[in-house]
């Protein structure tokens, strides 16, 4: 006998409507309320003298105006996302065009495309809120959807063949192809990745919330400029209600979203083995289990998927003959469309660069270098002083199970809150302390980056199988021996993973910390990030370029010459089987 | 016992072949000149060894993959793209692991536009001839191997195929449950519970074949061939006692143990097959098997003549996992083959008989005088002045002549041969091959060229 698929089979969960039920109606009218009245403000002309409102009371309104922005830009990061990563997985020819360009987008500092972006949607939308509002969307925008286009992008292309196959032979269309293969096979992927957009919009907010132009300084009310203006008032009080709020603010999406997602993501691992321990979200069993998520599911989910999915269903009889002739045909044309879209593009940006560059005098060229040298001394100087502490204490951590439980979520609260919103403290303990933003910004840079170093240390610590300590023991190796021959072959791996990401995220760093609005006055010291926000907030568009070329550069470069390698290497001599 | 008539032409190969290009202009075969031809009413096993592209031949059936010459002709029309009566279940019954029993049976219904009640009735019909019932919800992670090929099978028969093709479907099951399954897919054949047409399998295991098949076609590899295409005759459900079974294992293990062999087509198919290639210097095909195995195989038939059939049946091994372990004895010249007999040589008997080092000598000896991929790496390292080889170097001259994974592998195995003969050594970070110069002290070093603070 077949059981029936009644929705009653489908999960044993709660039958009974109860009060929690309500709960989720009445949320959902909620957040709909909340962002039709939210993105009122954000129509209407600009006002360019607004006034910061300080007091508590009005956090939750700039709350929900951040929130909203960070919505959209995380929105359209994954459908950026999806799209670029799709037509380079399945265009052969534009795949050789599209990762290297992403590469290079990736190394691009985000407030390099401040000026361009804000003063294009100005010209766009003359004198109205919405061009600033787009405009901030789009910067944070671009802090977010690289590392989730590599990551679709590598999921796409670690599909097994033969799940492929099963696609071809089954002929699914291309639509159910997506949804049932491509994009659940990248789910995993795509929200471990989002978790770590979202911290670096978060880590941009303040810059990208108020910022100068030339002589013309913009403000978007926010949490941001909120934290922003407060820091820059010098007015404590308002500080700690704004941290509080960003504080409070990031646990609960890590609560609501990121843990529930992450749970959920489970079912997405090509494993067919059950795991020993899954991720657990109680937001996600409630939701599972809610008979009204199930009804609407049931009546209108399910139906539409349904008609849209026979849309796009092939037709057999056509499938097999008729379908070979065109798509190649066309394929051929989009591939020539592309590449020579792409040359042109190419050709004229560097054209129009040279002209640009041409402009820049003999001292511009000398602050560039040398700011360079400076910054990349800075950054080394941060990596060095993170692995100091991150890696014994690291290793501590994870080697005690103890520690462990108790300190994780310390570390990752402490880790979740956004360096730059830490900035106006630290900067007053080094002003009473003195040493100024020469060696303040070394420690802003280590702020930003020293975390991931640290989960990395302890993810790797924690991976060393007990037989290599025990090992250890029986031969009776003293510390020193032990940390070469275990600790660190064991680690190297992480950490080298951890020292990739934490790079990166100094050189992006050095930009918000050479270059500090404090108590009324701008503070920055020499470096190429100084001097690219220096240049951004001027407009002076040469010494921009001339500046964020070269910090992609340095980049990209050492990217592909130093940890590239090192990376390669963790991978075959220093895997742990 | 009942058999299916054999009538009309489902599927016919004409003179077929498949070569790859490589990225350094070489092209390799991985087939040439295959004529087949697959009718309705017929359960037809391609039995081969490791890479004698049979896989790649089902593919070829089922328009996964286009051939690069030759037709492919579908119920007498050149079958252009995907075939359409086919369905394919694999190996490691490749089922959406995010989609429950029922999502996955019902995808290619799904995908050819069946409503969505019609979808439902057949995919749970198919769920239950299959013996899933009560599993519908289920993940494909909660299952056993098992169960999930059932659930692959339901996928491909819920979509009512014509020829439905098998890419090893019992190989990753433990033995009682293939067996169990084999029996159960015969039962809905021969009892048409089923409206598949003809049935394609391809394996590696002889008996699976010769219990299934009313059609054995035993390919060859260098480049894959078909070496032997003969129908069974026995009546189903057959015994593996029955004599005339074992005498056709027996048969099968002869072809397949004896590459010279080939059996002439009793059942011709459209055109006479071409003489086997030229053997010029080719590199040998080396076997990926380590000289333990090999040293345990001799220990085994120390002092006796056997069967080869036997000693796979004594040892539980299937004929991929012994063949090429007796190949790399016989490269070795250790054993002696002789109508699917196996028995050793004074060499192998000398290495049976030396202790740890007296072996290292012996299978040196033998490397250098018969692998030719050994004798060149040798030669390449006492000619350069470092003595340290490049593997990229080695492997460019394999890729000559292999595909790059292929090359990759017969690499892997001349440095693991070599390396226990301590002909020489090799570095793993560097992909360097070298001689080792003889310090008489193991060294126990740490590399230090990987600090992970540096910058």
């Amino acid at each position: 006998m077949t059981r029936p698929l009644t929705p009653a089979n489908k999960t044993n969960g709660r039958l009974n409507w109860t009060w929690q039920d309500g709960l989720i109606i009445l949320a959902i009218v909620a957040v709909i309320f909340g962002i039709v009245k939210t993105a009122a403000t954000f129509t209407g002309g600009y006002d360019p003298n607004l006034q910061m409102d300080l007091s508590p009371s009005s956090l939750p309104a700039y709350t929900a105006q951040t929130l909203l922005r960070m919505v959209a830009a995380y929105f359209l990061s994954l459908v950026f996302s999806l799209g670029y990563a799709y037509l380079a997985f399945y265009n052969k020819v534009a795949e050789r065009v599209l990762l290297p360009l992403l590469d290079i987008l990736q190394s691009i500092p985000v407030l390099s495309f401040l000026p361009g972006v804000v003063l294009a949607l100005i010209g766009l939308f003359p004198g109205q809120q919405i061009g600033l509002e787009l405009a901030s969307v789009i910067l944070i925008f671009t802090g977010m959807a690289w590392n989730m286009t590599f990551s679709f992008h590598q999921s796409l292309t670690g599909v097994p063949r033969e799940l492929r196959e099963v696609a071809r032979v089954y002929r699914l269309s291309w639509w159910q192809n997506f949804w049932t293969l491509d994009l659940p096979a990248g789910v995993i992927g795509l929200i471990w990745n989002s978790v770590m957009s979202v911290a670096g919009g978060w880590f941009f907010l303040i810059a990208i919330e108020s910022f100068t132009l030339g002589n013309q300084s913009f403000t978007l009310p926010g949490l941001g400029s909120y934290l922003g203006t407060a820091a820059n008032q010098g007015n404590y009080m308002a500080l700690g209600y704004g941290l509080m709020t960003l504080i409070g603010v990031i646990i609960l999406i890590d609560l609501l979203i990121w843990r529930p997602l992450i749970a959920w993501g489970e079912k997405f691992k090509f494993q067919l083995v059950q795991a020993e321990s899954v991720p657990q979200s109680f937001v996600l069993d409630f939701l599972r289990r809610s008979p009204t998520l199930r009804a609407i599911n049931l009546r209108l989910v399910e139906p539409l998927r349904e008609s849209i999915d026979s849309q796009f269903a092939s037709r057999p009889a056509q499938s097999a003959r008729t379908a070979r002739k065109h798509p190649q045909n066309r394929n051929q044309w989009v591939n020539w469309f592309f590449v020579s879209g792409f040359a042109f593009l190419v050709l004229w940006g560097t054209w129009e660069a040279v002209l640009l560059l041409r402009l820049l005098s003999w001292a511009d060229w000398k602050t560039v270098v040398f700011g360079a040298i400076i910054t990349t001394l800075r950054v080394i100087a941060a990596l060095s002083l993170s692995l100091l502490w991150t890696v014994p204490v690291g290793v501590a951590i994870g080697r005690n199970p103890r520690l462990a439980q108790l300190l994780q979520p310390v570390v990752q609260i402490a880790a979740s809150v956004p360096a730059t919103a830490l900035f106006p403290v630290l900067l007053l303990a080094l002003a009473n302390v003195g040493g100024g933003l020469q060696i303040g910004s070394v420690l802003l840079m280590m702020l930003g980056t020293m975390w991931y170093i640290l989960f990395n240390v302890i993810a790797g610590a924690q991976s060393i199988p007990t037989e290599l300590f025990e090992a250890a023991t029986v031969y009776q190796l003293d510390l020193i021996q032990r940390w070469k021959t275990v600790i660190l072959p064991g680690i190297f791996p992480y950490l080298i993973t951890g020292i990739i990401t934490a790079v990166g995220g100094a050189w992006n760093a050095s930009i918000v910390s050479e270059y500090v609005q404090f108590r009324g006055q701008t503070e920055f010291t020499l470096g190429l990030g100084s001097t690219i926000s220096e240049a951004s907030a001027a407009g002076n568009f040469p010494l921009l370029l001339a500046s964020t070329v070269t910090m992609s550069l340095l980049v990209v470069l050492t990217n592909r010459l130093v940890w590239r390698r090192l990376y390669q290497l963790a991978q075959t001599k220093y895997t742990l089987l | 016992m009942k058999t299916k008539a054999a009538v009309e032409s489902l599927s016919k190969l004409i003179s077929v072949g498949k070569s790859y290009q490589q990225p350094n202009g070489q092209t390799i075969t991985i087939m040439e000149n295959i004529n087949l031809e697959l009718r309705t009413g017929e359960i037809v096993a391609l039995l081969g060894p490791s890479g004698s592209g049979k896989s790649t031949l089902m593919r070829i059936i089922a328009g996964l993959i286009a051939p690069s010459n030759g037709e492919v002709l579908y119920r007498d029309r050149p079958m252009v793209g995907l075939n359409p009566g086919a369905a394919i279940v694999f190996q490691n019954s490749a089922l959406y692991p995010w989609l429950t029993v029922f999502e996955n049976v019902e995808l290619g219904l799904k995908a050819i536009g069946e409503g969505p009640k019609s979808r439902r009735r057949k995919a749970l019909r198919m769920i239950d001839i299959i013996g899933l019932d009560g599993f519908e919800n289920a993940y494909p992670k909660e299952l056993s191997g098992g169960m999930r090929q059932r659930v692959g099978f339901a996928r491909a028969l819920a979509v009512e195929p014509e020829l439905l093709c098998m890419d090893e479907p019992f190989s990753a099951l433990d033995v009682l449950t293939a067996e169990n399954l084999r029996f159960e897919l015969l039962d809905l054949w021969l009892e048409d519970k089923i409206p598949t047409q003809s049935i394609l399998i391809v394996t590696h295991n002889i008996e699976e074949a010769v219990i299934l098949a009313d059609r054995i076609i035993v390919l060859g590899r260098n480049p894959g061939r078909i070496r032997a295409d003969f129908p069974m005759t026995l009546p189903h459900y057959r015994d593996r006692k029955h004599p005339a079974f074992q005498a056709i294992v027996d048969r099968v293990y002869k072809i397949l143990t004896n590459p010279d062999l080939d059996e002439a087509e009793p059942e011709p198919v459209a055109i006479g097959q071409s003489a086997p290639e030229p053997q010029t210097v080719k590199y040998q095909n080396l076997p990926h098997v380590r000289i333990g195995s090999v040293a345990g195989l001799l220990e085994l038939i120390e002092n006796r003549k056997e069967d080869l059939y036997r000693l796979g049946q004594e040892l539980q091994l299937e004929i991929d996992d012994i063949l090429p372990i007796v190949e790399a004895a016989k490269l070795m010249h250790l054993v002696a083959l002789d109508e699917g007999d196996i028995s050793l040589t004074p060499i192998g008997q000398a290495f049976l008989e030396g202790d740890i080092d007296e072996r290292k000598n012996t299978i040196g000896e033998q490397l250098l005088k018969h692998i030719r991929l050994v004798k060149q790496i040798r030669a390449l390292l006492t000619a350069k002045q470092n003595q340290r080889l490049a593997e990229a170097l080695v492997l460019d001259i394999l890729e000559r002549h292999f595909t790059p994974q292929e090359a990759n592998r017969q690499l892997n195995t001349a440095i693991d041969w070599g390396r226990y003969a301590e002909l020489y050594s090799y570095d793993d970070p560097a992909g360097e091959i070298f001689l080792e110069s003889h310090v008489p002290e193991e060294q126990d070093e740490e590399p230090v060229d990987a600090e992970p603070t540096a910058v």
